[in-house]
């Protein structure tokens, strides 16, 4: 049945293509009504999964066979933890770019092709067949940031799309030499994760595979494309490019490169994890200065995946699980500050220069948009209750355990987080700055019934997941000793 | 060999008699009977009878099953050069129908009977296992595009891009029968597993080495590797579009089947060695290092490319580098991913000329900028557009991404134990992620930018549409389902035992 998040969303996508542009109303309709049914599949699917029953094949027919190559879908706990996310992220971006009037239907289009092909790589368990929905999502970005983005986006799309290119470039000549290396002729996962690579192979297929996919995670310093990504995208696109797309590298990275190479795991473990740290206080550091709104949020993007990545080489359970809960977290809490900034503030303000803002007196203006960014914020500061709290302090023991010194920098940055948020959240919305202009002669425009939905979906997940992890925990934790794992567990890496 | 079996070579040929008499027919219903009509209605009869010639041999060679080697290898039908000529004339009759809304010439009857001419020149070279048949088919065919490149006689730029064709291809060709010359010299047959018979053995002796370097220089230019591909970007540009549209996906179809042919089995036991770091002197390092070349020059060319036309030439090079990867492998499962990325680049790119000449006759040139906001203004062929954009980048689940991967794995496949081409394979994979970068310039003026204050619709013509959606719908479908061409593919090459 979970199969059936892809194809809904696709078949959203041919839907909309045969629609008259002039109804855009209809196309709104459409992709709202396809993101929801895809969630609730997802939603259901995920009830319906047993928790610790291992990876659960919904569909496996053989697709080119001359080559071993099979139509392969399956989940397991990590993978539907990511489709819910998915689920949640597309149905909250909809709701937030309700007000877009420009080539409304393409908009949609694009957009429900880049979530179907999110849903795909999630659900995926034959290599040639993930890198298919991988790369499938690469279009539709270029085209949802060139077409309907801002500042600069011309620039920001090729780049972005540059970037993954390269990076799924480097995977896929990890993934054929490892086909090649295996003789076995296959690109089944299973089949794969039980074939000994030897260990002067793993020694640069790893790294290869790892940073090919982490380029997407933003894994400094790979991570320039990112903020000036989200930037330019806009609204929907930016949340999407937050919330899922750089799961997809970071889901890659555990999915592909870890379990097919452990032993290069074991050889690099050191130093993925200090790219991830550097990457962790680099991007706090850089997002305590910036001038525009959304160049904080993209910088603290970059901050956050640190910790999934930091989390993934601690190669402990604690560590491993904190990385998939806090790629849960992230996509829920960047996608909420990217509607807010984008959404509520710039397609109101036209303006998301921070100083400018601060003469604007925001909270009384759109004090819901104050209250949700405020929401937000306690959110991703990490603070007890919500989501980012129980993810990031998992793979800060986990990173105890592994790499203590490094736990210690990223608890740095925990701290720089804080003042950047705060730093943002005041300059914003609390500024007791005068106004130097004019008081404006226009209201804002009230924050729409859409939003606030939005909104209320993406703090509540938030909320019940930092209040009750065992939700996503107990998905999560047993998937770690599935087969798959086998070759990192069998190296005593767990 | 002293009685030539006539009918039985006729019964083996009769795929080729059929295009030659359909040759012959376009001429002479268009010279004797059609002369004093409008030109359109010229054009569309004489594309009619060429597809129906086309179609004609393509149904014999379904339903008749003919096995058969007239004179040892001069004409070999077996189930491999049977579906590689299908896919040949399925290529001429798309050609013919994206040439129907031209309007560069009036000698209707010439221009489709030099296409069909040019078509049974091809089919010739597939079908053909000896030096001496090989050369002239291959002039055959190349005589034939000459003129086609030259076709729209008011055009200077069409003048000059002939001439430039005709010049390297003369000089190619007296490379290559140099080279075929002295291959027969040295093994005293012409009968290409015979030379690699009587050669089998023998070290690798200068005169073989000079053979096999002027044979590679030839093959080099019709398949427009680097540095032989200086013809291609001027042809491509100045010939008319359907003439080009020709060149680039038949003429690269049969001379890269040809191509590794020859290689696989004339030169069979000069393999060599491609591997870095220890090179070993014979075939496989001399196209490896063609292969480079043209991969990275083609790509980083293309970048700067301001012209549609000029665009898809240097992507032919870069392409042909691509392809060449199948022939290095030198095995079966070369020989069918060389086949299935050939044939799906060859649909891929008739569909991009195709385009071309849509907005070509609306706009009258072919530059990136004619293509603004041309989502806006022909929605269909702009969304074909894209697919072929994105399939010839590499993106699935295209055919031109699939097509790939099969090269690439089957490559480094060829070298299993060593890993010997993982080089040229990074390389390879490195410069499809630059070319991403070029085809989504033509996909930004397509989708991005606006149109033009005064542009209007384009009107593409019926069939231009159907012909653009087939081969879009094609290249989807053998991007979805590659098993369709690569498990005939296989059957095929596992019978013909390459």
């Amino acid at each position: 049945m979970l199969a059936w998040t892809v194809y809904i969303s696709f078949l959203g996508v041919a839907v909309l293509m045969l629609l008259d542009p002039a109804h855009k109303r209809a196309a709104r309709m459409i992709g709202l009504v396809t993101a929801l049914v895809g969630f609730v599949i997802a939603l259901a699917g995920t009830l319906q999964y047993q928790a610790g029953s291992g990876v659960l094949t919904i569909c496996r027919v053989p697709w080119i066979p001359s080559l071993g190559i099979a139509y392969h879908l399956a989940a397991d706990g990590i993978s539907l933890t990511l489709v819910i996310l998915t689920g949640i992220a597309a149905v909250a971006g909809i709701l937030f770019s309700w007000n877009v009037e420009h080539r409304v239907k393409e908009f949609f289009a694009f957009y429900l092709a880049l979530i179907g092909g999110v849903y795909g790589v999630f659900l995926s368990f034959d290599l040639l067949l993930l890198f298919v929905f991988y790369e499938l999502a690469i279009i539709p970005k270029y085209f949802l940031i060139a077409i309907w983005g801002s500042t600069n986006k011309e620039y920001g799309a090729m780049k972005l799309a540059l970037y993954s290119f390269v990076g799924s470039a480097m995977v896929l000549i990890g993934l054929v030499a490892a086909f090649v290396v295996a003789g076995a002729n296959t690109m089944s996962l299973f089949e794969l994760a039980k074939y000994p690579f030897p260990e002067s192979f793993q020694y640069w297929a790893f790294p290869l595979v790892f940073v090919g996919f982490a380029v997407l995670a933003g894994l400094w310093p790979f991570h320039t494309w990112a903020p000036t990504g989200h930037v330019a995208a806009p609204t929907a696109a930016s949340m999407l490019l937050a919330g899922v797309v750089m799961k997809l590298g970071a889901y890659g990275a555990l999915r592909v490169a870890m379990t097919l190479f452990p032993l290069g795991l074991k050889a690099w473990q050191n130093e993925v994890g200090l790219l991830a740290v550097i990457g962790i206080i680099y991007g706090a550091m850089v997002a305590l200065v910036q001038k525009d709104f959304k160049f904080v949020i993209g910088y603290s993007s970059v901050s956050h995946m640190g910790f999934v990545l930091l989390g993934l080489v601690t190669l402990n359970e604690i560590g491993l699980s904190g990385a998939v809960l806090q790629m849960f977290s992230h996509g829920i809490i960047a996608g909420l500050l990217f509607g807010v900034v984008g959404r509520m503030v710039y397609d109101r303000t036209h303006t998301r220069e921070l100083a400018v803002l601060q003469g604007m007196s925001l909270s009384s203006a759109i004090p819901f948009a104050a209250v949700t960014f405020a929401i937000a914020s306690v959110a991703s500061m990490g603070l007890p209750g919500f989501s980012g709290f129980v993810a990031e302090l998992q793979v800060l023991i986990g990173a105890w355990h592994a790499f203590p010194t490094l736990a210690v920098l990223a608890g740095f940055g925990i701290l720089v987080g804080v003042a950047y948020t705060l730093r943002a959240l005041q300059q914003a919305f609390f500024s007791e700055h005068v106004p130097a202009v004019e008081p404006r002669t226009h209201p804002l425009e009230a924050i729409s019934i859409p939003e606030r939905f939005g909104a209320v979906i993406l703090i509540g997940t938030s909320l019940l997941i930092g209040l009750y992890p065992r939700l996503l925990l107990d998905l999560i934790v047993p998937s770690f000793s599935s087969p798959l794992f086998e070759g990192l567990r069998k190296g005593g890496l767990f | 060999m002293n009685s030539v079996p006539y009918f039985e070579v006729l019964k083996l040929a009769a795929p080729e008699t059929i295009v030659v008499l359909a040759a012959l027919v376009v001429l002479a219903v268009d010279l004797l009977v059609m002369r004093a009509e409008p030109v359109r209605y010229r054009l569309a009869v004489g594309a009619a009878f060429t597809c129906l010639g086309c179609l004609a041999a393509v149904f014999w060679m379904f339903n008749i099953d003919q096995h058969g080697n007239a004179m040892q290898g001069m004409l070999v039908v077996d189930p491999l050069t049977r579906l590689v000529k299908q896919a040949l004339l399925v290529l001429t009759v798309f050609t013919a129908v994206i040439s129907l809304e031209s309007n560069f010439t009036e000698h209707v009857g010439e221009y489709f009977a030099l296409v069909l001419l040019a078509t049974v020149g091809m089919m010739f070279m597939i079908s053909s296992e000896d030096i001496l048949m090989i050369f002239v088919s291959l002039e055959l065919t190349s005589l034939s595009l000459y003129i086609l490149a030259a076709f729209a006689k008011q055009s200077l730029n069409s003048a000059e891009a002939a001439l430039k064709y005709f010049l390297f291809g003369s000089m190619a060709a007296a490379f290559t029968l140099f080279g075929l010359s002295l291959l027969y010299g040295l093994s005293g047959a012409t009968n290409l597993s015979q030379i690699a018979a009587a050669l089998k053995g023998q070290a690798l002796d200068p005169l073989l080495v000079a053979a096999l370097v002027m044979t590679v220089i030839g093959f080099g230019f019709k398949v427009a590797a680097v540095p032989f591909h200086l013809w291609a970007p001027d042809a491509y540009q100045g010939a008319p579009t359907p003439s080009a549209a020709f060149i680039a996906s038949g003429s690269k179809l049969a001379s890269f089947f040809l191509f590794a042919k020859v290689m696989m089995l004339g030169f069979a036991g000069a393999e060599g060695s491609g591997s870095w770091g220890s090179l070993v002197p014979g075939w496989v390092p001399v196209l490896a290092v063609l292969a480079a070349f043209s991969m990275v020059l083609g790509n980083l060319t293309a970048i700067v490319q301001s012209n549609v036309k000029r665009l898809l030439a240097y992507s032919a090079v870069a392409h042909a580098g691509y392809a060449l990867l199948g022939v290095l492998a030198g095995n079966q499962q070369g020989i069918s991913s060389l086949l299935y990325y050939v044939v799906t680049y060859a649909l891929t790119t008739l569909g991009a000329f195709g385009v071309v000449a849509v907005v070509e006759n609306a706009t009258g040139d072919a530059r990136l900028t004619d293509f603004a906001g041309l989502g806006r203004r022909a929605p269909l062929v702009s969304f074909c557009m894209m697919i072929f954009m994105l399939s010839l980048a590499g993106i699935p689940p295209l055919a031109g991404f699939f097509g790939k991967f099969y090269l690439f794995a089957t490559a480094v496949g060829s070298t299993a134990q060593s890993l010997g081409l993982v080089w040229l394979i990074t390389l390879a994979i490195a410069m499809s992620a630059v070319s991403l970068y070029y085809y989504l310039q033509v996909l930004k003026q397509i989708y991005v930018v606006e149109a033009p204050v005064d542009a209007q619709m384009i009107r593409a013509p019926l069939p231009s549409k159907i012909a653009l959606s087939l081969l879009a719908l094609a290249v989807v479908v053998l991007g979805c389902a590659p098993n369709l061409l690569v498990g005939k593919l296989v059957a095929a090459i596992k019978i013909a035992g390459l």
